[in-house]
């Protein structure tokens, strides 16, 4: 199954939550929508779902128009963020709900549902919790349960609102490879909303990077890190250090200051200067592109992150290596290895 | 309790509040009741029995109890869909509305009463045009009935709407988006969630309603065996001496009242064993 959305637009009250929003999914993907807060990503996917309506736009599931059919037609499979149960169902019930409201023309008989019950609850390894009722579960079963529930409909496609957010830090990284390898056995086309960059770039096949109700990159995990296509993606993603910095005439200046950094096809003008924090190496005083005096030390593990502030009076944050020690009050040049300049 | 844990308290005062919660509810609830059963045991088993099942007793109980329930009943439909309104929807004047629900809480009951009366008496603005179409419902049956209904809606309204707004209308929206219609949606995920709460509210609705006085009487009629309440012939009882009575039929009140509390405790205990967060 595909999905397709043309021009979207979405606004609530002077609020544009989608501002022309183009996206392709493609058959058996696993898509992240990656974004901050009020950047559109979950209305986005609850406009494919059919839980809320585009002031305009079109939306196409395998081909067809999905805006003439509400939610309940549509045989998605959505997923809530705060699990969304029925309290009053026990996980059995919960799980066939799907089946037992199903047109009495289709609807399977007991025993059918009652093996297909028993199947997902497999599937999602929480068998044995069967006769439980949801508030006797964890977060992370709880959440397990809900994919369990939407799955029992077979839908064509399966979305998934912040699935992982109301879990602590632990269960989110157990439930992500789980979820990968889940959707690696059932391979069906998923859509999964977060504001967690690792999240994204961990589970998903695609990411699409939204700010502002509109899409600012599509492109594998590698490509959102490595190649990031605006400002906004590189400062969102991954730990960046962001300098102002002037471009003209092909020569780029940190305030008067000119540094020796490649500017060819660059437009003149105001620009931002992207470094990852490790992508800044470190050596002695006067050489490199800056120079500046370490503030702080802090070890991180296998880094040690320093505060460093450059000769022209902006403070930066690094993350070296510990081979070399760096303390308080050292003076270093920093190269960056890698960098990017964007307008703006 | 050893002196230790007595310094571990924050809030001093346990024996004294203790001492006099339980004086407090001794001289204000326990000791009349019981005094009530220990008059009513003055009566022998047959004179008992005689008191209740004489046909002025038999018609008066009828009446409170069975208006009562079907007054609880229609406070319970009509009370869940003004809930639902006053919760799910914004609309002009809703604080308003929702602030006359608790009119009938602050009403005194006699006020009600003639209020009523006056508006369903045969001239009255509701009472004239019923009555061209021949239904007569000041100081009848139906009367009794209207007042009930009047006294007992905010029980229903006030139990069900924090448990109604609490209810996530994510539960709706995953409902429908697996395959449930409305209909579905309203009977097998709506309803049952608030199931424990509709019940608790029928139930204070019924209790209420049951031992309404106040705004009953003026509106009934009181003619014995057609429109005279219970609580009514109690008074008529006591009135003419006749202690012996009109405490049998409050002793059968009484237990039915038991009853009724009973039943609303299992129900609310039902409904948070259910929907305790863990």
């Amino acid at each position: 199954m595909t999905i397709e959305v043309r021009k979207l637009v979405k606004t609530f009250g002077s609020f544009k939550a989608l501002d022309g929003v183009d996206l392709k999914v493609d058959s058996g993907e696993l898509l992240a929508l990656l974004g901050p807060s009020g950047s559109g990503k979950t209305t986005l996917l609850r406009i494919v779902a059919g839980l809320d309506w585009p002031d305009a736009g079109e939306v196409l599931i395998n081909g067809e128009d999905a805006l003439t059919h509400g939610a309940r037609e549509r045989h998605v499979g959505f997923v809530f963020q705060h699990y969304a149960l029925f309290r009053h169902m026990s996980v059995f019930e919960n799980v066939a709900f799907g089946l037992r409201v199903q047109p009495r023309a289709i609807r399977k008989d007991e025993t059918t549902i009652r093996a297909r019950v028993k199947e997902l609850l497999d599937l999602v390894q929480l068998d044995w919790l069967a006769d439980r009722y949801p508030n006797q579960l964890s977060g992370g079963q709880r959440q397990r349960i809900a994919l369990a529930r939407a799955l029992a409909i077979e839908p064509r496609i399966l979305l998934l609102d912040e699935p992982f957010g109301a879990l602590d830090a632990k269960v989110r990284k157990e439930l992500r490879k789980w979820l990968r390898s889940l959707h690696h056995e059932i391979n069906v086309t998923s859509i999964f909303v977060t504001h967690d960059q690792e999240e994204a770039l961990e589970v998903a096949n695609r990411v699409v990077v939204m700010d502002k109700g509109r899409i600012e990159q599509i492109g594998s995990p590698d490509d959102v890190y490595e190649t990031p296509a605006t400002a906004f993606v590189h400062g969102f993603i991954g730990e960046s250090i962001e300098l102002p910095v002037q471009v003209a005439d092909g020569v780029v200046r940190l305030g008067e200051r000119p540094l020796p950094l490649k500017a060819e096809g660059l437009a003149s003008g105001a620009s931002k200067l992207f470094v990852r924090r490790h992508d800044m190496l470190v050596g002695p005083a006067g050489s490199g592109a800056f120079e500046g005096a370490v503030q702080h030390v802090r070890n991180f593990g296998p880094v040690q992150r320093a505060e460093v502030a450059l000769s022209g009076g902006e403070t930066i944050e690094i993350d070296a290596p510990r081979d070399r020690e760096l303390r308080a009050g050292d003076t270093v040049g920093l190269e960056p290895r890698r960098y990017r300049i964007f307008a703006g | 309790m050893s002196a230790i844990a007595a310094r571990r308290r924050t809030l001093p005062g346990f024996g004294l509040t203790m001492g006099l919660t339980l004086t407090w509810l001794s001289v204000i609830i326990l000791i009349p009741l019981a005094g009530l059963f220990l008059k009513s045991l003055e009566l022998s088993l047959e004179q008992f029995w005689a008191i209740l099942s004489s046909r002025r007793t038999l018609n008066a109980l009828r009446i409170s109890f069975g208006l009562a329930f079907g007054a609880a009943c229609v406070n319970l439909v009509m009370g869940s869909i003004i809930v639902w309104a006053l919760v799910r929807y914004r609309f002009p004047g809703r604080r308003i509305f929702d602030a006359i629900v608790d009119v009938p809480f602050a009403l005194p009951t006699a006020v009600a009463g003639v209020a009523l009366t006056a508006l369903f008496a045969e001239k009255g603005w509701l009472g004239a045009p019923l009555a061209a179409l021949g239904i007569k419902v000041a100081f009848t049956p139906l009367g009794i009935f209207v007042a009930m209904i009047f006294i007992g809606i905010p029980f229903v309204v006030r139990t069900v709407q924090p448990v109604l707004q609490d209810l996530d209308p994510e539960i709706e929206e995953a409902a429908g988006s697996l395959g449930a219609s409305r209909w579905q949606t309203m009977i097998r995920v709506i309803l049952p969630s608030l199931a424990p709460a509709l019940l608790t509210g029928l139930a204070l609705a019924f209790a209420r309603a049951v031992g309404e006085y106040g705004s009953v009487i003026f509106i009934a009629g009181n003619l014995p065996n057609v429109s005279e309440i219970a609580p009514l012939l109690i008074v008529i009882r006591l009135s003419e001496f006749r202690y012996a009575d009109a405490t049998a039929i409050a002793a059968v009140m009484l237990v039915v009242s038991f009853i009724v509390i009973f039943a609303v405790n299992r129900l609310q205990r039902w409904a948070q064993h259910r929907d305790a967060e863990r």
